[in-house]
């Protein structure tokens, strides 16, 4: 058999060689079904994400610029962004401080129930948010198993902005845990052995080697949770009291803006919702693509 | 002082007994505190009257009308969110074009969205002061207040669940079988079915559980769009709300233990696929504003 010619039949002839492939055709779009899917993949975006979307845009911008700034900063309104804004915060600190023990523990310890401990960390992304809120507000409430004891000695911790940040709490939970867990995982030990061998004490190892490791994922967990916060409805109205200007949180005053048809001042809290959200999108993104640059 | 370097090399990285043991303590108390006492108590307040009552307020006409609602959605907003995670995760993966990185934070959008807005957004568009809300009274078509809006507020909160799944699992297996495939003649179906599916199953399994745990679930994106009618337009999460706010704890925690155990069928479904396939859920770490 010819070694020139691989395409070779079996008599022996040489056969014509097919002509060379354009190079665009050889690569990763040699694979079919391209305009299909993109087509199907743009159009569903479109209906349900994007066009609907612009439109809280384009119905607060029917209130004029004087009308937005009254809407969107209305006394009200800042109490409940205050209120939203800064229980997340704190919220999202707790879960920083005992979302990382948490996710020290799973990593690096070994204990009974372990895998019974794992999955709960999940509860808050399985547990349907009203279930959560109702669940929180009977244990913390004056009356409650948790908040009777709390109340003792002297603290109130549901029907006001503590009860807030305890659901908020809840919902956080498992962003901290779950993205600094693979990072924990993948800190080479053999680091903290050389830390040792070089009569480093335990303290100093955590605080020089294992924390500036974690930081980028810290941060990126802490704003998560925070970003999760801001937004979330359905586990925090049956704890918070909702009183407004004391514990009325954003996405309510857009609710009760709608019911009283105020459609253009709901539109406008939304409005300033999203681009607090976006803001954190790009913060999470600046994280992780610094946090790339030094791994 | 005669230890081997081994054993010294190991204590170096394991912290000593007292700190272990007060970590755990207080991880344990922590997770009491805000997971499982929370969990405990749905189910304390749902048998307080004996299980006969709980029964009794799960088997009542409008509880039953929530839980088939439910049901009706996530059958709805499951598969429709599956096949677009299918088709995007395919063109997005599979394929090279400018304007990945937009398109994939695009797709990510509904969970950096608060789930009132979600709701809020189809007021705007189907409502009855919307931009086609005088053409759907026309024709006679309700959307807001109705089941219809149900559904759609429930698949954008649901949206990016299967995609996000998919696209860096696919992304990570690379083309080459597709490539392979094809290049021996299998058309684009027989490809996909063949050869793409076998790998991304157990992927697309765990964003389907994931998917569907949050479309039984949703409360703020429907609570907008629903309208509230007993029997008609409400969910369990809302039936959950309307029964609590009346009142009837018994009732509100008894459909609210129903909730409770399809999260717990969730987790433990979760937890064995990430036992069979630990692969599947180490190519997607949590993302912002991941599921609920």
């Amino acid at each position: 058999m010819s070694v020139s010619s691989p395409t070779a039949a079996a008599d022996g002839r040489p056969q014509p060689r097919p002509p060379a492939r354009p190079p665009l055709f050889r690569r990763r779009t040699a694979i079919p079904g391209f305009g299909l899917t993109m087509g199907v993949t743009l159009t569903i975006l479109s209906v349900i994400v994007l066009i609907p979307l612009s439109a809280v845009a384009i119905k607060s911008a029917g209130l004029g610029f004087d009308g937005f700034l009254a809407a969107a900063f209305s006394e009200r309104a800042l109490r409940a962004y205050q209120l939203s804004f800064g229980a997340s915060l704190v919220a999202a600190v707790v879960n920083g401080l005992f979302g990382a023990l948490t996710a020290w523990a799973l990593v690096r310890y070994e204990f009974p129930g372990k895998a019974v401990i794992n999955a709960v960390v999940d509860l808050p992304f399985a547990l349907p948010t009203a279930v959560a809120g109702i669940a929180l507000a009977s244990l913390y409430a004056p009356t409650g198993w948790v908040g009777a004891k709390l109340a003792m000695v002297g603290i109130k911790a549901a029907y006001n902005p503590v009860g807030v940040v305890i659901a908020l709490t809840f919902i956080g939970l498992p962003f901290v845990v779950r993205t600094l867990e693979p990072v924990l995982r993948d800190l080479a030990a053999d680091v903290e052995e050389a830390a040792a061998s070089l009569g480093a004490g335990r303290l100093s190892i955590i605080g020089r080697v294992i924390l500036p490791a974690l930081a980028p994922a810290w941060l990126t967990g802490f704003a998560m949770a925070f970003a999760r916060g801001v937004g979330e409805y359905g586990s925090v109205i049956f704890i918070a009291g909702n009183m407004p200007f004391k514990s009325e949180i954003a996405p309510l005053l857009i609710i009760i803006q709608l019911e009283q048809y105020e459609y253009g001042a709901a539109a406008t809290i939304a409005v300033v919702m999203l681009g607090v959200s976006f803001l954190m999108l790009l913060v999470i993104n600046a994280i992780q693509a610094w946090a790339r640059r030094f791994v | 002082m005669t230890a081997p370097v081994t054993r010294n090399a190991r204590r170096a990285t394991e912290d000593p007994l007292w700190i272990r043991v007060l970590v755990l303590g207080v991880v344990l108390v922590f997770l009491a505190a805000v997971l499982i006492l929370p969990l405990g108590a749905v189910f304390a307040e749902a048998l307080r009257k004996g299980a006969g009552a709980a029964l009794a307020a799960v088997s009542t006409p409008d509880a039953l009308a929530a839980v088939k609602l439910t049901l009706l959605t996530a059958a709805i907003a499951v598969p429709f969110n599956a096949l677009f995670g299918l088709c995007a995760s395919w063109a997005v993966a599979k394929h090279d074009f400018p304007g990945k990185a937009l398109l994939i934070t695009l797709i990510d959008l509904p969970f950096s969205v608060s789930p009132v807005v979600a709701g809020l957004i189809y007021v705007l568009v189907f409502g009855a002061q919307g931009w086609f809300g005088g053409t759907l009274l026309d024709h006679d078509v309700k959307i807001i207040f109705a089941v219809p809006g149900i559904v759609l507020a429930t698949v954008f909160v649901t949206f990016p669940f299967v995609a996000r799944e998919l696209i860096p699992l696919m992304q990570e297996q690379g083309s080459d079988e597709e490539q392979a495939a094809v290049s021996m003649g299998a058309g684009g179906l027989t490809t996909f079915w063949r050869v793409t599916t076998p790998n991304i199953r157990w992927g697309l399994l765990y964003g389907v559980l994931l998917c569907n745990a949050r479309a039984m679930g949703e409360f703020g994106a429907v609570s907008v769009v629903s309208g509230h009618i007993r029997g008609l337009t409400n969910t369990m999460p809302l039936h959950v709300e309307i029964l609590y706010n009346e009142y009837d704890f018994v009732g509100a925690f008894a459909v609210a233990a129903l909730l409770c155990l399809l999260a717990i069928v969730t987790l433990v479904l979760k937890s064995i696929l990430e036992i069979v396939q630990p692969q599947v859920h180490a190519a997607n770490h949590v993302r912002p504003g991941a599921p609920h």
